[in-house]
């Protein structure tokens, strides 16, 4: 009995699977459809991060739109994560031209570390940015200042942020940030900003957006931007609104970085030179 | 026979050690700084300018289109500032600063005690008088009442339901208004009846105020058409769609207002209000208020005039002690815990709680353990622990066929979670995303 309980079950199922095979390649001999063979080759050469920083829905998607696309079309696509570089190797497999462009980097346009915007209150409910923004101005007081409970750090897919223990910070590695706007749209309070990496890897930013006047933001942080004008004065491309400044991309930082982060009196002002060294 | 509704709901400490403590009047403080955002919609437009002199009952700010409510003086003084100024979560919002001289009122406010009953005849006139008291819905959201006393074309109401349940520990104040000015809510369920039209209203109490319940039942007997209905006393028994299917029966369906159903949901104090607005010509500027709390040295009821700082309050009773570790303006289920003592009370703050670390503290999460507790207590019948988990793994896929947006925000399943998982705050994170992907439809 035993051993046609098992010679049944095996006949059966291999019975049923092999029906289910024929089934399926039937299928398929009526419904093949012709795929353009550049996809999978184009695939092959992107990321295959899957992130959406292009405007598509994953590495397959852009692959399809560049294959679909004119050469006029094509100079707008663009990988973030891949860089000039995927993009030169798909064009000259597709036999277009790439448009050349810089590349960027994420910045965080806050500098409330533990040691400039001290705690004052103390916040014992869920890790989460989100909800902390919306129940209190934070910790420190701040209300447009960085929370400090890394929402960033979760949705970063390349490990480009992390905490910084000393300054309570979360910080960008240039090295693996591929500017895909992740922790941009994340953050409660707009405080990532994509900036493109500069002549000589130089950046200069506000890293600032309190829009309270100066003496209340200085309450709460020693760095925050006042709208002394000092900085507009050096470059007159730098604009001031609701006592917060604001440095274009256009400013070269190279020429004007370290004096306006100098002259700044609070420090709001960041000058990155070569190797990040972000937050420092 | 005591109503309730059918799914979900808990039971938790009642606490209401301020409801046999009559309503006292907290007194006037030094200044008081009116937001002029105190209701759902718009924020008024304000009318007045630094320097000028005003009385209790002026109009600071007049309402800036249909969905707002204008905003009257608490006090006579001068005022001293108009400006950004710190509010209840830290954030700045707009407050008109008064020092305050004197207690005068304005032209035309009926201060006396006495009660009257002649409803006047215009409905217009009503609506007119209601508006301009800016009398908006004091349960906590703070919708302009104007607007939802107005029903919509194609839309008919059946049923008026002046809340009283109150199911929040701690909070006492809506007890206590029912049992002191038991007849003027009674009068004012009627000024409703009469701007919908109809002819009936039913009061619900919980059925923990046994005092309420035997005044306003003694009374209604001789106002025809307005019944007491009592409530079993499980939370969320407040909730407006709770509430509603205790009552009638009815559910309101995802995405719907109550009015789609027939029924409209008032706030005691809000009947209270409109009495006052009708009756009296009084403007929206007081309301009361529980002082209380596990740290409170002692509870207590006031009628406060809206701006007075919450520290003003917490003196009253005695200030806080060594083991208050947290105050929080509202209830302890739904109220926010606020950082600056300086906040003033609004036309929508019903309670200050001086609450202990160990009522507050939070205890570190552990594993789910799928015990379905959360979806036993939920009282929308949805499932808490699912939609948590997804939106911990920041997937938002199936937040429609979730409902994560038909949740009230109760948090009883936080409360009754054995695992301490923060799944109120999961709730909200994925209601959030729910709008966003609604808005981009």
């Amino acid at each position: 009995m035993m051993d046609n309980l098992i010679l049944t079950d095996f006949l059966t199922l291999t019975g049923i699977a092999f029906t289910a095979a024929l089934i399926l390649y039937f299928i398929l001999q009526k419904f093949h459809t012709e795929e353009d063979p550049r996809i999978k080759d184009i695939e092959a050469m992107l990321p295959q991060a899957n992130c959406g920083a292009c405007g598509r829905a994953g590495c397959h998607d852009f692959a399809v739109a560049c294959t679909k696309c004119t050469p006029q079309g094509f100079a707008k696509l663009y990988c973030p994560v891949g860089g000039s570089k995927v993009m030169k190797e798909i064009a000259g497999y597709l036999g277009m031209k790439a448009a050349d462009r810089e590349g960027t980097v994420a910045v965080l346009r806050c500098n409330g570390s533990c040691q400039n915007a001290p705690i004052k209150t103390n916040y014992n409910g869920i890790q989460f940015c989100r909800i902390a923004h919306n129940i209190s101005s934070g910790q420190s007081g701040c209300p447009d200042g960085c929370l400090r409970l890394g929402d960033c750090i979760k949705v970063c897919k390349f490990g480009a942020l992390s905490l910084n223990p000393q300054t309570g910070l979360p910080q960008v590695d240039s090295e693996k940030c591929t500017s895909c706007g992740a922790c941009v749209n994340i953050c409660p309070r707009q405080l990532f900003e994509i900036r493109p990496k500069g002549q000589n890897n130089q950046r200069v930013y506000v890293a600032c957006r309190n829009r309270q006047k100066g003496s209340i933001a200085r309450k709460n942080c020693k760095t925050a931007c006042i709208g002394c004008m000092k900085c507009a004065k050096i470059c007159p491309e730098i604009k001031i609104e609701e006592n917060l400044s604001y440095i274009p991309c256009s400013v070269n930082a190279a020429k004007y970085g370290r004096q306006l982060a100098q002259t700044c009196p609070t420090g709001a002002i960041v000058h990155i030179e070569e190797k990040d060294k972000n937050n420092d | 026979m005591t109503k309730t509704f059918p799914i979900g709901g808990l039971h938790p400490q009642k606490h209401k050690l301020a409801s046999e403590l009559a309503i006292i009047d907290a007194g006037l403080p030094e200044y008081v700084s009116i937001p002029v955002k105190q209701h759902s919609g718009a924020p008024a437009k304000i009318v007045v300018a630094k320097g000028e002199k005003v009385k209790a009952g002026t109009l600071l700010a007049a309402a800036d289109g249909i969905v707002s409510a204008p905003i009257h003086s608490s006090v006579s003084g001068e005022i001293v500032n108009i400006g950004l100024q710190e509010g209840l979560f830290g954030y700045d919002e707009e407050q008109i600063t008064i020092k305050v001289e004197g207690n005068e009122y304005a032209q035309g406010i009926d201060t006396s005690d006495k009660i009257i009953t002649e409803i006047p005849d215009d409905t217009e006139e009503i609506m007119q008088r209601i508006r301009n008291a800016g009398v908006v819905g004091m349960g906590g959201a703070g919708y302009p009442t104007p607007i939802k006393t107005t029903v919509p074309e194609g839309k008919k109401a059946e049923y008026l339901i002046v809340n009283g349940i109150e199911c929040e520990p701690y909070l006492c104040a809506d007890d206590r208004l029912m049992q002191e000015k038991a007849e003027e809510i009674i009068i004012g369920a009627k000024i409703i009846n009469k701007l919908l039209g109809i002819q009936k209203a039913i009061i619900a109490i919980d059925e923990n105020k046994p005092q309420a319940i035997e005044i306003m039942s003694r009374l209604t007997k001789r106002y025809i058409g307005v019944n007491v209905r009592t409530c079993k006393s499980k939370y969320p028994q407040g909730s407006e769609k709770q509430l509603i299917t205790a009552i009638t029966g009815r559910e309101v369906p995802a995405a719907k207002r109550p009015i789609d159903i027939g029924c409209i949901v008032q706030n005691v104090g809000t009947v209270f209000a409109v009495y006052e607005a009708v009756m009296k010509k009084k403007p929206l500027f007081e309301r009361i208020v529980t002082v209380s709390g596990d740290t409170a040295e002692k509870s207590a009821n006031f009628r406060v005039r809206v701006g007075t700082p919450a520290e003003f309050l917490i003196n009253k009773i005695g200030g806080m002690t060594d083991k208050t570790a947290e105050i929080i303006f509202g209830g302890p289920f739904m109220g926010t815990a606020t950082v600056n003592l300086n906040t003033p009370v609004t036309k929508l703050t019903s309670g200050i709680l001086l609450l202990s670390k160990k009522s507050t503290a939070k205890e570190p999460e552990t594993a789910c353990i799928r015990c379905g507790k959360c979806v036993d207590v939920c009282p929308q019948g949805l499932l808490p622990f699912e939609i948590a988990r997804r939106a911990r793994n920041n997937d938002f896929s199936q937040l429609m066929q979730l409902h994560a947006r038909d949740c009230i925000e109760c948090g009883s399943c936080a409360y009754t979670c054995p695992a301490r998982i923060p799944l109120l705050d999961y709730c909200k994170i994925s209601k959030a995303e729910a709008k966003k992907i609604l808005k981009k439809q």
